[in-house]
């Protein structure tokens, strides 16, 4: 073996026994029931139940749901800062990165006081339907979207929009015809990146108190701290990184083509 | 410049207001608000106080600051140290392994975070590593998430770094340990500080894994947080959450000066 592979040793073994080591022992567990041995009778409880196949739904509809809605919205907004900039547009974009920073379960949080029982707006049982989490999903995943947007929007050659503009193109035009295609890259690999993050998001949901949305990652963990069924949260949690590491994978994919 | 009549860029622009405001400024503003009021049903807060920040800088809270604030820095540090050692020697390999490389170390990211904390109870609950019940279960988990945007940042600016530098320090006879030390780390600096904050702002708000995995005696901010606003304290709940936000600021806001500092080196 040749010394650049030694050096390269120690942080993949790290990893694979902090990580990797405990992925495995998740998917062994997930074919191991209770009663002992080895089955995919965990299997067929979860995907019988309801609760799973309901959780699975939900997951995946807020998700797409989430991610066309940063999308637009985060869209519509870059625009805004990087073509029709107004002053305070830089400090718009930096409070964007400071925002990434903080917990997605803050949103929630505030909308606890906005639209909750003793809210502002009222008693009506907004926050407790899968229409809360959207909100909370898209106010917290949109500026995912903005950052790899905004870094596409200046590097645009602004003559060509110049130029489109003065032989009589109409904003609507410019954007549809120039900037549209030009930070397609950047909008693939927000929205894909965005998704992910949808799927796996467990704090957003676990704030909002709601009996009537469970999710993946809230049923990982209702299934493991509340119930103590460790085979099943297993099998549910197999089920969700199946789906996320795929749709990580197109992303990667995605984002190579794009060149970011 | 896009929209040119002036009255047409008015109209733009109170409709990014319309969409930005509400959304984006408000969750913030209302967080904050309700960190200093006692009731709130009507438009504006009422009760005016300061009793939530009293009760969130002392006992419990204070301790879950510590708690945060310790697990932060350690995972922060840890995952610094093997995501740039990871990164520096994915870099030295061939295109393949490296590809390899960077494969594992983004595996993280795109595994929920819930499942990682489902992981590490299931691998470490049992002999010969017991670390369920103890702080190092909670400071391993974290480390584990934030490693991967450690790696991330860092291998980006390696992929940067102009390679004339370090060649320029070996054709003058330097060896590779000091070509690391004195030019690749130095030139590295800004992004290891980056990645360092962004590490930190990361594990501060970590609230999936750690749900898993807390033990009594070792409860950051984002789990007091959960459990004042699951018992229907939602003021206190609000106060903790400004001092969790408040203490991140200024760690990253102390983290960015060191990094201005290092780039004008």
């Amino acid at each position: 073996m040749s010394r650049r592979l030694l050096w390269a040793l120690p942080p993949v073994a790290l990893l694979a026994l902090f990580f990797l080591y405990p992925l495995a022992l998740v998917v062994q567990q997930s074919f191991q029931p209770d009663g002992g041995g080895t089955s995919l009778r965990p299997y067929a409880d979860v995907f019988a139940s309801e609760a799973f196949r309901n959780a699975l739904w939900t997951t995946v509809w807020l998700a797409l749901a989430s991610t066309a809605g940063c999308l637009v919205l985060g869209f519509l907004l870059s625009l805004v800062i990087a073509f029709v900039p107004f002053p305070g547009a830089k400090a718009v974009a930096r409070f964007i990165d400071v925002y990434l920073s903080f917990p997605s379960f803050l949103i929630t949080l505030a909308l606890l006081f906005i639209y909750g029982t003793t809210g502002i707006i009222g008693s009506f049982q907004f926050l407790t339907t899968p229409w809360g989490v959207l909100l909370a999903e898209v106010t917290y995943f949109t500026p995912f979207v903005m950052r790899p947007l905004l870094a596409a929007f200046s590097q645009l050659d602004t003559a060509q929009l110049e130029a489109a503009g003065s032989l009589g193109a109409r904003a609507p035009r410019i954007i549809r015809r120039i900037i549209l295609p030009e930070s397609l890259p950047a909008l693939a690999a927000g929205g894909s990146l965005v998704l992910v993050l949808c799927l796996n998001e467990f704090g957003i949901v676990l704030f909002t108190g709601a009996k009537g949305v469970t999710t993946l990652p809230m049923l990982v963990y209702s299934k493991a701290i509340l119930e103590s069924d460790y085979p099943g949260a297993c099998v549910v949690a197999v089920v969700n990184v199946l789906i996320s590491v795929s749709l990580y994978g197109l992303y990667r994919v995605v984002s190579r083509r794009a060149g970011a | 410049m896009l929209v040119h009549s002036r009255g047409a860029r008015w109209a733009v622009w109170a409709v990014f207001l319309v969409l930005f405001v509400p959304l984006f400024a408000l969750p913030l503003l209302v967080v904050l608000g309700a960190s200093f009021a006692t009731h709130w049903s009507g438009v504006l807060p009422s009760g005016p106080n300061t009793a939530n920040y009293r009760a969130a800088t002392r006992g419990e809270a204070l301790q879950a600051l510590t708690t945060s604030l310790l697990t932060a820095t350690t995972a922060s540090l840890l995952a610094l140290t093997v995501g740039t050692w990871a990164a520096l020697a994915g870099a030295a390999l061939k295109k393949r392994y490296r590809r390899l490389m960077d494969a594992l170390f983004v595996l993280p990211v795109a595994v929920p975070s819930v499942v990682v904390g489902l992981s590490v109870l299931v691998a470490f609950s049992k002999p010969p590593m017991l670390l369920n019940g103890t702080r190092w279960i909670v400071i391993l988990a974290h480390t584990v998430l934030v490693t991967a945007f450690a790696h991330q940042s860092v291998s980006a600016a390696i992929t940067r770094l102009d390679p004339a530098y370090e060649q320029a320090a070996a054709s003058l006879g330097a060896r590779p340990a000091r070509v690391l030390l004195r030019v690749r780390l130095p030139l590295l600096l800004p992004s290891l500080t980056a990645a360092a904050g962004l590490c930190f702002a990361l594990s501060m708000g970590e609230l999936s894994a750690t749900m898993m995995l807390y033990p009594p005696d070792w409860t950051p901010l984002p789990v007091l947080i959960y459990a004042a606003t699951d018992r229907g304290a939602l003021f206190t709940g609000s106060a903790v959450a400004v001092v969790l936000m408040a203490a991140t600021l200024l760690v990253l806001f102390a983290v960015s000066r060191v990094r201005t500092r290092a780039s004008y080196r």
